[in-house]
């Protein structure tokens, strides 16, 4: 895919280079591997020090910060420490992993030998979602041709230091990119979220053992702010933000795709680089994050305090895109999955589709999601089905009220967060919907045609 | 240990009034020694924790702590300032901590509850006019209590199996399960047979045995008592009897020197089921389903409803007479049984003493333990027998001293309690060589060539105490009448002991243990009604010398018995 101008690549940098192969030689003839080398002369706690002061967020979903979630783990229980690197990439709208492990897998495993190094770390893996068998079979590859060049495995880089990693294929299912249910699922069960406390993964995550879960994009980055040092790596992004991402745009924009940048707003990415809308139409609304974070519309001013107290009035096009600009839009960056909805596009039935997802996706282990994701897909296909009733809004916005907050996962808000936010922003059309669709006239072909879940 | 509890206790507030609870203690369990109730259908005391079922949803906060200083932070009053969490947690997955608050009634919480409840009925078949569990279903009792009372649902309902064959023994109906993983998680950890799984996802997730297996290990009932709906219900039992109209008698199970304690449902002089009973230091809240299935010996065919004097029927105090007559000469030999109560036991012993028996016997029944409710042992109440002085040592399986003594013309008169002599050993050749009494249930090689047989009673139809292998001593009460022409052994015992002896006897449970405990032994100070539900732990090392033959099983450790005896 060609690079846009305005984008600023790190993790891809080398990905869509001509000629660049998923193969080693491509990585080492592009200083591959060079920041491993590096670091198993550091101390492991330096590396660790630097990737906190780098600021580095998760790019998984929930942007917490890496170095962080690192000096959590448990490194008094005598257990041994997993590292597990979550390529479950299942958030709709996201498709950035795969990049990365399809064109420059060896990035990925460098990443991860160093955070492994940096945690003590003698056993990693990769859980890749089932529907990648080809990214597996080149990870499998990479890391054999890393083995063979001592990058991997026993002794590495005859530092005296042994790490092996494992690519796991996953179970085929949305929660099993929720850390705690991908550990389930690589323990060989059920991939059920486990409750925490007591299973917080830093302390009893696989087998009971501490255990760090990061995102493919994340552990890449570890390399970067090996290069860069932390500082240099801050330099890109707003603070707090720091570092590049890569936005997979898909919808209604004129060249969906993924993109890596650095500090920029909304409106850039999606008017400048992703060329706006379609001819003869216009952005509707936004989901930032993947399909589960709350809509943003367009049109609507974004008002609030910075927390120096300043001022910020947006619009859709002017907000940050960063963690911390989104989060004041009042939504979140998520996994980075962008998904432009035009004027054409119905919410009802776009609110109808995601129920279907979430409702087929729901482990299926507490009551509120369980029960109310499959009430509200009931209800919303019903709704795009012709039989609306008038009450149905305020309904469905009790059901997501009582899923919210009270479940064992965070998949229960996901569940919830779009269902509060397309009504909060699009209420009226919820209500006309209700009001037409209900008229016993209405063109229930047309109708069911929209609704993608028949 | 209890002084290690003691030290370990910390404060908690519960809806606004302190408590003391051990650290650990999680918030279901601290509320009800409050004598409050948090609803729950997850969460069970003998299983680890899953969080699932999301009804135990309470406020929770913790005292504050200045992020700078980390100084308390104060109310203006100068009390700790709560800081209260976002969302509600649940009281099963919280445990209590130091100065921790939880609000089990406040509006959210209350919210919580009537939300979780809606969630559950939606697509529950709301079938309780056909359902076994009605009027013991925690759903219906919730629905009511923590439900709003009415129904926003107009969707179509999911269907799902409703008659399942999981095992012999288990039927289950997937529309009722509300996916609380007990039955799952009860498999796992305590049959230590993990058959049970959920196939499909989201509301859609249904019960099932993995591929090939089956719910058929001697544990599977338990399923059924824990399962909080009718999802889970016992083949047996099924579209038998509402449970309303049940009568609940607090029994032991008979089935081995473990003793699980039990409650027989009966319902006009009829069982229905048999259920465990929670105590803790012997089988939890579980039973084996072996120990369920013996309510059936009540009505089995060969079942004797009355007594016999040279094969022709008779009353019992006919028969009682005519026992007493025999007893009465020389060369009389006893058979207790490890299935007598500990009374009947004590009274054996006096008529032993009294006839001046040339031989006291007891019958070893021994089976697999285990490992678990079931021992080796299959006599519940062998301690008995040697705590009441009938015996003095472990019994054998076979009675082939008895033979001899018979062979040899040394014992001319047998008592048999409980017991067929044929089975133990001796042939029918010798019986018919002796005078023969016996006191049993059921028809057998022995009944048939008494003298003198008496119909006695099961375990359900008479109440009494057993020794168990902790040396524990727990009683049973009488469920159901017996048959018209039966009569109590204990008072049968009694009537021959006062008859052999010219002097009056107790014939009741209560008044035999005076004399029980007059005794001096290890009974001293004890009396039926002083025997807890729960049982009365003994002083059992005076018979730490003897090689008992049961192994480990739940809450039984049978070295560290050695040791403690010492
Ligand atoms: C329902 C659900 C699905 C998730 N799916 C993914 C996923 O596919 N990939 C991922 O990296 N993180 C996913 N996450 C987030 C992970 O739980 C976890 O936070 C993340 O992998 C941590 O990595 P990071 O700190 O590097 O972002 C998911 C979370 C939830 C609640
Ligand atoms: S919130 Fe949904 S996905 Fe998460 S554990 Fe509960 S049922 Fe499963
Ligand atoms: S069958 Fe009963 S015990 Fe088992 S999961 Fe369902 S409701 Fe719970
Ligand atoms: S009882 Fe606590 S979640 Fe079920």
């Amino acid at each position: 895919m060609a690079i846009h101008p305005k984008e600023q690549r790190l993790v891809l940098k080398y990905a869509d280079e001509p000629g660049y192969t998923p193969s080693i030689d491509s990585y080492l003839a592009h200083g591959g591997y060079d920041m491993l080398k590096k670091a198993v002369t550091m101390e492991p706690q330096a590396i660790i020090d630097e990737v906190k002061a780098s600021t580095l967020r998760g790019r998984g979903g929930a942007g917490f910060p890496c170095g962080l979630k690192w000096s959590f783990v448990d490194r008094k229980s005598g257990k041994p420490i997993y590292l597990i690197c979550n390529c479950d990439e299942s958030e709709p709208g996201t498709f950035k992993d795969r990049q990365i492990v399809h064109k420059d897998p060896h990035q990925l495993i460098e990443g991860m030998m160093i955070s492994c190094f940096a945690n003590n770390v003698a056993k990693a893996f990769i859980y890749i979602r089932e529907e990648m068998p080809y990214g597996a079979k080149i990870l499998d590859e990479a890391i054999l041709e890393a083995k063979e060049k001592g990058f991997v495995g026993d002794n590495v880089l005859g530092s005296g230091y042994s790490c092996e990693i494992v690519v796991h294929r996953g179970a085929a299912a949305y929660i099993c990119g929720e850390e705690t249910g991908l550990i389930e699922s690589l323990e060989g069960k059920r991939a059920n979220p486990r409750i925490k406390p007591p299973y917080f993964p830093a302390v009893l995550g696989l087998y009971n053992c501490p255990t760090i879960v990061n995102n493919v994009e994340t552990l890449c980055n570890a390399v970067h702010i090996l290069d860069m040092g932390a500082e240099g790596f801050k330099k890109i992004g707003r603070p707090n933000n720091a570092g590049t991402r890569i936005w997979c745009v898909s919808g209604g924009v004129q060249r969906p795709g993924y993109y890596e940048v650095g500090e920029m707003t909304l409106g850039e990415l999606v008017y400048d680089i992703c060329g706006g809308p379609l001819p003869g139409r216009s952005i509707k609304a936004i989901i930032p994050g993947g399909s589960s974070m709350k809509i943003l519309k367009n049109g609507e001013r974004y008002k609030g305090k910075n927390p120096d107290g300043s001022e910020y009035d947006w619009g859709l096009e002017d907000i940050p895109l960063d963690y911390d600009g989104i989060a004041a839009a009042g939504s979140m960056s998520g996994s980075g999955g962008m998904m432009v909805l035009d004027d054409t596009v119905s919410i009802p039935a776009a609110l109808a589709n995601l129920m279907a997802f979430y409702s087929h996706e729901s482990c299926g282990q507490c009551t509120p999601c369980r029960e109310g994701s499959l009430w509200l897909k009931k209800i919303t296909s019903r709704m795009v089905h012709g039989e609306a009733r008038p009450e149905d809004v305020d309904l469905m916005l009790d059901v997501a009220g009582q899923i919210a907050g009270r479940t064992i996962c965070a998949f229960g808000f996901a569940v919830a967060w779009p269902v509060q936010s397309y009504i909060a922003k699009f209420e009226d059309e919820f209500r006309e919907y209700a009001a037409h669709l209900s008229d016993p006239n209405a063109d229930r072909q047309a109708i069911k045609e929209l609704a993608c879940n028949g | 240990m209890a002084e290690e509890k003691k030290e370990n206790l910390i404060t908690v507030n519960i809806d606004g009034q302190d408590l003391q609870v051990p650290a650990g203690t999680n918030m279901v369990e601290a509320v009800k020694m409050l004598g409050k109730e948090v609803p729950h259908y997850c969460y069970h005391p003998k299983l680890s924790i899953a969080g699932n079922c999301r009804m135990c949803l309470v406020e929770m906060g913790m005292p504050g702590k200045d992020r700078a200083t980390g100084e308390p932070m104060l109310n203006e009053d100068g009390t700790p300032k709560i800081m209260w969490m976002p969302g509600p947690a649940i009281a099963c997955g919280t445990n209590a901590a130091p100065g921790m608050h939880i609000k089990t009634n406040s509006p959210k919480a209350v919210e919580s509850r009537e939300s979780v409840t809606e969630f559950l009925l939606v697509n529950h078949p709301l079938d309780c006019p056909i359902c076994d569990q009605a009027g013991e279903c925690k759903l219906q009792e919730f629905s009511a209590s923590h439900g709003r009372g009415y129904s926003r649902f107009i969707e179509e309902k999911n269907v799902k199996p409703k008659r399942t064959r999981l095992g012999p023994r288990v039927t289950l109906d997937d529309e009722r399960c509300i996916l609380c993983s007990r039955c799952v998680r009860f498999s796992q950890e305590i049959a230590k047979d993990d058959v049970l799984g959920f196939t499909d996802r989201g509301s859609y997730s249904t019960l099932t045995c993995f591929p090939g297996k089956e719910l058929a290990n001697n544990y599977s009932l338990n399923t059924v008592d824990i399962c909080p709906v009718g999802a889970l219900t016992s083949t047996d039992f099924r579209f038998k009897m509402r449970v309303w109209f049940l009568k609940e008698s607090k029994s032991i199970d008979l089935e081995s020197s473990v003793g699980c304690n039990t409650v027989v449902s009966s319902r006009e002089g009829k069982v229905y089921r048999v259920t465990p009973r929670r105590n803790d230091e012997v089988n939890d809240t579980w039973m084996p389903d072996s120990g369920r299935e013996l309510y059936k010996q009540i009505e089995s065919e060969d079942r004797l409803s009355y007594s016999t004097v040279n094969g022709s029927q008779t009353s019992a105090v006919e028969a009682i007479k005519a026992a007493a007559e025999i007893l009465k000469g020389e060369g009389v030999a006893i058979v207790g049984s490890g299935r007598n109560t500990v009374e009947e036991q004590f009274v054996l012993k006096q008529i032993a003493d009294q006839v001046n028996a040339k031989g006291v016997y007891l019958v070893a029944r021994y089976g697999d333990g285990d490992g678990i409710l079931v021992s080796k042992d299959r006599n519940p109440n062998v301690r008995g027998a040697l705590a009441t002085g009938l015996i003095s040592d472990l019994p054998a399986e076979q009675l082939s001293v008895l033979a001899s003594q018979i062979d040899s013309g040394e014992v001319s008169t047998v008592l048999a309690s409980k017991e067929d002599l044929v089975a133990a050993g001796l042939s029918e050749e010798q019986l018919k060589k002796v005078k023969l009494i016996v006191i049993d249930t059921h028809a057998s090689a022995t009944t048939k060539n008494a003298d003198v047989a008496i119909a006695g009673l099961t375990q359900f139809e008479k109440s009494g105490s057993v020794i168990n292998q902790q040396f524990r001593i727990q009683k049973f009460h009488k469920a159901v009448p017996g048959p018209v022409g039966s009569i109590d052994d204990l008072a049968a015992l009694s009537a021959i002991q006062a008859s052999l002896s010219g002097e009056t006897f107790p014939s009741v449970v209560g008044t035999v243990w005076e004399k029980i405990a007059a005794e001096g032994n290890i009974f001293e100070g004890l009396s039926f009604k002083g025997i807890a539900d729960t049982g009365v732990l003994l002083d059992g090392s005076a018979f730490s010398g003897l090689a008992f033959v049961e192994g480990k099983s739940l809450h039984f450790e049978p070295k560290l018995e050695a040791a403690a005896a010492e």
